[in-house]
């Protein structure tokens, strides 16, 4: 492989890692610190595409700007589930880990299907004035579909780490990841702190699942494959860090986009989830693990 | 001992109706309903072993029927060996990954083994759209006899051999659940440290039960491109296997060994014909939202409601 196509491969790899960690940063709130199995994570960014499309569809709205603005409602679906879940299983206790997966894994599934249902299993884009151009700098083309989705998930990673080092709620959710019990002791509720927890979680997942759509085109099934990939970046993150989430997903990124380029570009697929078992196989804490 | 003869008298009486059927019986499709049926009573059965007994899911039950079918697959290109070589061949294929998979991952608990699972479903999936010998992505169309001197047609053999193959799942299912591997398995099931404390070789149990199960469903898988006569890789590694060989446990109960068989019967009925009469999305739909219902609002399955 020649020097300027590997460069070129390089900083799109940066590109796309950077808004593999805007998908992944609400699972590393959801999984990593709140333990909540959330295999439903990646169908609910499809959700998230498809109310972009919609949006658009409607009125004729930014697709950032409509994942904006199904932040909100994403949150209270956020809160419902985690109540819903947190009522029906982690109460339960014993084989409620078994359950939970099942649940959501169904939780998943019925929404895939419901938007085969709903949209058909065509692929579905939207139009912005930055998609479909690129930024020519001498000898390289950025996609500039490429830089806002990065720079949005640069700007929700920023948000999410003030979040939780600066404000009482954020805090109170690493609180929870590490202590429980401590928590309740000093007066926290930790159900209520978990409920607000995964519902900024979701709610960051409305705007991922948005730049989904600005990324390229979207189809029920994509779902599955984003499992593999926000997971691999979570757990080789080490649970819970938005740092470590960062930089791993910038390295799946990396990885991705070079083999994209290279001749065995038909065994890119593999790639998150051959990362994702050699991982857990042999460093299950993570590169960046606590 | 008395039990067990019973058992084996309705395994028979089920053998021989499925092998009169067969004989006699005119409507095609209602052989095809019943092949998918009694598959996924093996698989559902198969799936119980691990997830039902020891507490590990499985959602990688496409990628084991896969290793199954593309073993035969490969097989009968390669040397067109006969039918029951094939099914072991499948058998085999599964009982190997069913234990790489445990040995790679059953440290690993909960979530962890969920998702290692269905990380192999498609690490598998790459590597048959990779593997041009057994057709790639187009996927591979066989030459299969369509003749059988006794039951007329090739498939109506193959559904008699898928329901000989049910008896056998839900024998050796029945053997686990009063045996001390299967007490074992609950054992880890209900606290896995507990149980290694005990000393109950905990490692060596799941791995065991991996290995079991994954050649339960590879042999399950071994039949099903030549019913088909055709196979690519969205029929073999489709979602719904994973997702109806959890639900169909689940619906019917994962502590006793009818659970998966009355949860299979049921809801693989239910999927062919809704799968006729509405469409193959809704049958999906439907059971996505049956497992969801049944874990929700009825965690011990049709059999909590019978108080077993």
């Amino acid at each position: 492989m020649d020097l300027e196509l590997l460069i070129d491969a390089l900083v799109a790899g940066l590109l796309l890692g950077g808004f593999y960690g805007a998908l992944s940063l609400g699972l590393a709130i959801a999984f990593g610190l709140l333990d909540v199995p959330h295999i439903a994570h990646p169908a609910f960014a499809l959700l998230g595409a498809y109310g972009a499309v919609l949006m658009q569809g409607w009125f004729g709205l930014d697709p950032v700007l409509s994942g904006l603005i199904l932040a909100l409602p994403f949150y209270a679906l956020g809160v419902a589930v985690y109540s819903f879940y947190h009522t029906t299983f982690e109460r339960r206790g014993t084989d409620a880990g078994l359950r939970g997966l099942a649940f959501f894994f169904g939780v998943a599934f019925v929404a895939e299907v419901i938007l085969i249902l709903l949209f058909g299993i065509d692929q579905r884009g939207v139009r912005a004035p930055y998609i479909g151009r690129a930024l020519v700098l001498g000898e390289f083309r950025l996609p500039w579909r490429m830089l806002v989705a990065s720079g949005v998930a640069l700007a929700i990673a920023g948000a999410m780490a003030l979040w939780l080092s600066r404000t009482y709620v954020g805090r109170a959710v690493q609180a929870v990841a590490q202590d429980a019990t401590a928590l309740s002791l000093l007066g926290a509720d930790p159900v209520r702190v978990k409920r607000i927890g995964f519902g900024i979680a979701t709610a960051s997942v409305a705007l991922s699942g948005a730049l989904l759509v600005v990324v390229g085109p979207v189809e029920p099934g994509l779902a599955r494959i984003y499992i593999g990939k926000v997971f691999a970046i979570v757990v080789l993150a080490g649970l819970g860090s938005v740092g470590g989430t960062v930089l791993a997903a910038l390295l799946l990124g990396v990885i991705e986009s070079v083999m994209l380029s290279s001749p065995v570009a038909s065994w890119t697929p593999a790639v998150a989830f051959g990362l994702l078992l050699a991982v857990l196989g042999l460093r299950p804490q993570g590169l960046f693990g606590r | 001992m008395r039990s067990w003869v019973r058992f084996a008298a309705g395994g028979l009486v089920v053998l021989l109706l499925a092998a009169l059927a067969a004989r006699w019986l005119a409507n095609d499709y209602l052989f095809f309903a019943a092949f998918v049926v009694l598959q996924f009573v093996v698989l559902a059965t198969a799936w119980n072993i691990l997830g039902g007994y020891g507490g590990y899911v499985n959602f990688g039950t496409g990628a084991f029927v896969a290793t199954g079918a593309y073993a035969a697959v490969a097989l009968q290109k390669l040397a067109d060996l006969p039918l029951p070589l094939l099914v072991l061949a499948g058998t085999a294929a599964g009982a190997v990954l069913g234990s790489a998979l445990g040995l790679l991952t059953l440290r690993l608990r909960g979530i962890y083994f969920a998702i290692a699972t269905l990380a192999i479903t498609i690490i598998l999936e790459t590597v048959v759209l990779n593997w041009d010998y057994v057709g790639g992505a187009r996927g591979i169309t066989l030459d299969r006899p369509h003749e059988d001197p006794f039951f007329g047609t090739y498939n109506r053999m193959l559904v008699v051999l898928m329901a000989g193959m049910a008896v056998v799942a839900v024998g050796i299912a029945r053997w686990v659940g009063v045996s001390a591997f299967g007490r074992a398995l609950s054992a880890i099931r209900d606290s896995e440290d507990a149980a290694e404390a005990c000393g109950v070789p905990t490692l060596r149990r799941k791995v065991q039960a991996a290995t079991l199960s994954g050649a339960m469903m590879g042999a399950a898988g071994a039949p099903l491109p030549l019913y088909l006569s055709f196979v690519d890789h969205t029929a073999a590694f489709g979602l719904n296997y994973a997702v109806s060989a959890m639900a169909m446990p689940m619906i019917g109960g994962t502590g006793h060994w009818i659970g998966p068989v009355i949860g299979a019967v049921l809801l693989g009925t239910a999927q062919q014909a809704v799968t006729v009469t509405i469409s193959s999305e809704v049958n999906v739909l439907i059971t996505g939202l049956l497992l969801i219902g049944f874990v929700v609002a009825a965690p011990r399955g049709i059999l909590g409601w019978l108080g077993r």
